[in-house]
């Protein structure tokens, strides 16, 4: 580790190792990963099933096998990847300098001056307290994702009965995990109408191992002095209370958690980036940049996706436009500022510029089939379904804004017949 | 009397190690004692405790008339040493009482020259323009206050550690997972059997909170009961930090001193206790009435205060005696001592409690010899993220446990996780209740396996018999035994 870089990434994971090898593909000398596990590859390390790369790589790679590719080119372009290494500050010294604190084991508490700075830090899970269940709070109350570091990098189960509440991606793959594992998976309780996960996994993970989901229903109560040893569940009405006339109890010793994903934007609010209040990622720039000069981010930091593809798509982005504000390129501030309207949750990038393409990632409010996707008269695009569960990616060609000269764009999804 | 039995004889065996059992460990081992402690739990502190609201109480709330209105205000005024020497968080951030209207504003007066007779310091009236000026997110329709400078915050949990830690250093025997099981009455001496042993001891104190008339009972005694009341309380979003900025009470009622607003030691805010009583001696389930309860009152005081910033739960027992009051003294049974019926403000009171327990020892025969070697200090936990940046430049590179960092979201540090373990951390609830790591806003999604992994490393033991916090409190189960063949409960550690 050196004490100056062109480019600091913050995180190792697809998003900080997409955004380090395009930096170096824009023209920059020297790129630096931070990285706080002992080895790059990120969350994606513990995701050994299959299903990823099927749009960037157009074949299907475990989740190791995806990180590993970026991880070789990384190795093979000689960025400086500092493992066990954690960023405690980040400061803006002047235009062209930005200060990154790091302590690593290998060297200590050291500053690094850079001049762009990528934030690829990725997100954590909702916990139990975020959701407030009543009842007592034995262990094996835990995280679908930390359950899944236990199953596959620890080489541990969980539990052996098994109960999931909310149906997020990762505790549907958790479910059928842990069936493969001898378990028994009572069920997937989801206090919404529909699967918070993607539909591939709930026919590939519940319908194929035949563990039922129950659609508007929640964990209302968990058991057990030392451990779980069961939770009440009930049907919600539509104030999403939980109707305690129709509860039944489930015997398990396990509860996981699979209730949604926060950005993991700490340290970019300490630096006073601008966050946006829905997706809990900062406000960027069509080049991926904050609200803070040479500040950009992408990936899980960003939004929440749902395939590392569309993280690694915008990661490439967000290390060429660093890379580039390294070598001294500045760009004229966007024009237009891009709005969600009726039934979207939020856009991202927050505004465009009229003289490149663009690909927006959009997620709608609520289910809705057919509709159609306004992006104001510029684009009329018809689509069989949207569902919040799914993000949308949309493309903008250049062409598309040469006759627009509004400063404003807003994004609606409506019904079709 | 065989030599043997005499050899291994204590002078004091103390059953139960909540804030009193180890106040009075750390208060007889400035003497020369041979004293154990017997805690049922993996951990001292594990019990009531823990759950403690951690308000170190200013003493005008409850008349001399009572054994515990008596021990409140020489308990707060031995705060300020304890924590000097001993080094646990605490804070004097002065506690108001408010009125809702003119009545209650005339109770204020009468608590007022209760505490100054009983010689609280620096009891002042608020009228509501002061009121509004210093705690301006409170109701406007509040008409004033009680101001109470020495009511201070500490976290009860983090007490018990320090006060066992120096007893221990100081020569104290502890012994965790040892649940007195019976106590028998010998010609000269007791014997207290755990699952492990059978403890003689000269005296026995009985500071068994929740359980302390079954461990009375034991001695053929049953002149008191515990009823215990359930209390809950909500810890608020770390948004909600400087909101208020004292600890707020409510007028008291002949029944209850109300629902609180506690800002924490660490800065967050906490809402409660609700006061249920219970028949369960294990029912720390928090409950939605009991939420509503809390909320609904709280937000009548303090509005911008809503159930929805909630981010973590606990409910915890106060072991309420039917007399009412403490239970302490001497009794019918030659050398065993109650110290029982402990609810608020037991936590404050503790170390007064722990000096008449001293007094009441010599009284009864127990020859108390200076302890030449006592030392009452602790050496403090390294706090890395609390120090200057030359230090923690000086820390990371001499120790690169210091470079590692494990709790991200509380800044905690390999290092500051191993003193924890070696300071006598056994279970993640240890390592969490004394450095934080584990409590922040991911709730230990990222640093458990490694936590893990140290405890099972430091204890030398197999990673599935890391707890919790200790009894069947298992947290994984080996591959290899997890299969679709295997069979019966998880793993216990104390199997």
């Amino acid at each position: 580790m050196n004490r100056r870089y062109d480019v600091v990434v913050i995180g190792g994971g697809p998003a900080g190792l997409g955004a380090a090898l395009a930096a170096l593909d824009a023209g920059t000398e020297s790129v630096l990963v931070v990285e706080r596990e002992p080895e790059a590859g990120g969350i994606l390390r513990q995701c050994i099933h299959s299903g990823f790369g099927l749009h960037h790589f157009k074949e299907e790679l475990t989740g190791p096998e995806y990180a590993e590719r970026f991880v070789q080119k990384a190795i093979d372009r000689d960025i400086d990847v500092v493992p066990n290494a954690y960023v405690t500050g980040l400061a803006l010294d002047s235009d062209d300098t930005r200060l990154v604190r790091v302590l690593s084991e290998r060297d200590g508490l050291s500053t690094i001056e850079c001049s762009s700075v990528v934030l690829a830090m990725g997100c954590r899970e909702r916990t139990r307290g975020a959701i407030r269940i009543p009842g007592s709070r034995p262990a094996g109350v835990l995280t679908a994702g930390l359950a899944q570091k236990m199953v596959n990098m620890m080489g541990y189960l969980p539990g052996r009965r098994i109960a999931i509440l909310g149906s997020g991606d990762i505790g549907l793959i958790m479910a059928r995990r842990l069936v493969l594992e001898g378990c028994d998976v009572v069920g997937v309780f989801e206090i919404l109408p529909y699967s918070n996960g993607l539909t591939r996994n709930v026919v590939q993970c519940l319908d194929d191992y035949g563990i039922p989901l129950h659609l508007s229903t929640t964990v209302a109560e968990i058991h057990g002095r030392d451990r779980v040893e069961a939770i009440t569940v009930a049907p919600v009405g539509a104030d999403l209370q939980p109707d305690m006339s129709k509860a039944w109890r489930e015997t398990c010793d396990t509860l996981l958690l699979s209730i949604g994903l926060i950005p993991e934007n700490e340290l970019s609010q300490s630096i006073g980036a601008n966050l946006d209040l829905v997706t809990g990622g900062p406000i960027v720039s069509s080049s991926m940049e904050t609200s803070l000069p040479g500040v950009f981010a992408c990936g899980n930091v960003l939004h929440v996706h749902d395939l590392v593809d569309f993280v690694t798509e915008e990661a490439l982005r967000a290390g060429r436009f660093a890379g580039q504000w390294a070598r001294g390129v500045r760009r004229p501030p966007d024009t237009v500022s891009l709005v969600p309207g009726r039934n979207v949750r939020y856009s991202v990038p927050h505004t465009l510029s009229p003289d490149r393409p663009h690909t927006i990632y959009l997620r709608c409010k609520e289910r809705m089939q057919p509709c159609v996707l306004r992006v104001g008269d510029l684009i009329n695009k018809k689509l069989s379904f949207v569902v919040p569960a799914e993000m949308i990616r949309l493309k903008i060609r250049p062409s598309l804004l040469d006759n627009f000269y509004g400063d404003r764009l807003t994004i609606d999804i409506d019904p079709r017949d | 009397m065989c030599a043997a039995v005499e050899r291994r004889m204590y002078d004091v065996a103390i059953i139960g190690g909540g804030v009193v059992g180890c106040a009075i460990a750390r208060e007889l081992s400035r003497f020369a004692l041979r004293t154990v402690l017997l805690e049922k739990d993996a951990e001292v502190g594990f019990g009531t405790s823990k759950t403690n609201s951690g308000i170190i109480h200013p003493g005008h709330h409850s008349s001399n008339e009572t054994l515990k209105g008596r021990l409140v205000v020489p308990g707060n005024a031995l705060f300020d040493q304890l924590h000097d020497e001993l080094g646990f968080a605490f804070r004097r951030i002065g506690e108001l009482t408010v009125a809702r209207d003119k009545d209650e504003f005339g109770k204020l007066e009468e608590m007022k020259a209760l505490g100054e007779s009983k010689g609280v310091p620096g009891l002042e009236m608020w009228d509501r323009d002061k009121l509004n000026r210093e705690e301006p997110n409170l109701s406007r329709s509040l008409v004033g206050a009680l101001h109470a400078p020495s009511a201070g915050v500490i976290n009860p949990y983090e007490f018990a550690f320090a006060l066992i830690e120096n007893a221990q250093a100081n020569g104290l025997e502890l012994r965790v997972d040892a649940p007195a099981l019976d106590v028998d009455l010998r010609d000269d001496h007791l014997e207290v059997r755990t699952p492990q042993e059978s403890v003689p001891a000269r005296f026995v104190i009985n500071c068994a909170g929740v359980f302390a008339d079954r461990v009375a009972n034991m001695v053929g005694l049953d002149d008191f009961a515990i009823h215990p009341r359930k209390g809950e309380e909500y810890l608020l979003d770390k948004r909600l930090r400087g909101v208020v900025r004292r600890l707020i009470f409510p007028v008291p009622t002949a029944v209850t001193k109300g629902i609180l607003i506690i800002p924490t030691y660490d800065g967050t805010l906490m809402v409660g206790p609700t006061a249920e009583d219970t028949d369960d001696r294990y029912d720390v389930t928090t409950t939605r009435e009991g939420a509503e309860k809390v909320f609904e009152s709280v937000r009548k005081i303090c509005p911008p205060i809503d159930e929805r910033a909630t981010i973590a739960e606990f409910a915890g027992l106060r072991a309420a005696s039917t007399s009412g009051d403490f239970i302490i003294g001497p009794t019918s049974v030659r050398g065993f001592i109650n110290v029982a019926g402990i609810q608020s403000p037991g936590l404050t009171a503790s170390p007064a409690i722990a000096r008449m327990v001293l007094d009441i020892l010599r009284d009864e025969g127990l020859s108390l010899v200076e302890n030449p070697d006592f030392d009452p200090t602790n050496e403090p936990p390294p706090r890395f993220e609390q120090q200057s940046v030359e230090r923690r430049e000086e820390l990371a590179s001499s120790d690169p446990g210091f470079g590692r960092m494990v709790c991200r979201c509380e800044t905690v540090t390999e290092a500051e996780i191993s003193f924890a373990i070696d300071r006598g951390a056994r279970t993640l609830d240890g390592v969490k209740f004394r450095n934080r790591a584990g409590m922040g806003r991911c709730q230990g999604g990222f640093c458990t396996p490694r936590i893990m992994e140290m405890l099972a490393e430091k204890l030398d033991i197999p990673l599935h018999e890391v707890t919790k916090r200790g009894g069947g409190s298992w947290l994984v189960i080996p591959m290899e035994s997890g299969g679709s063949n295997a069979e019966g409960d998880g793993p216990c550690s104390d199997e």
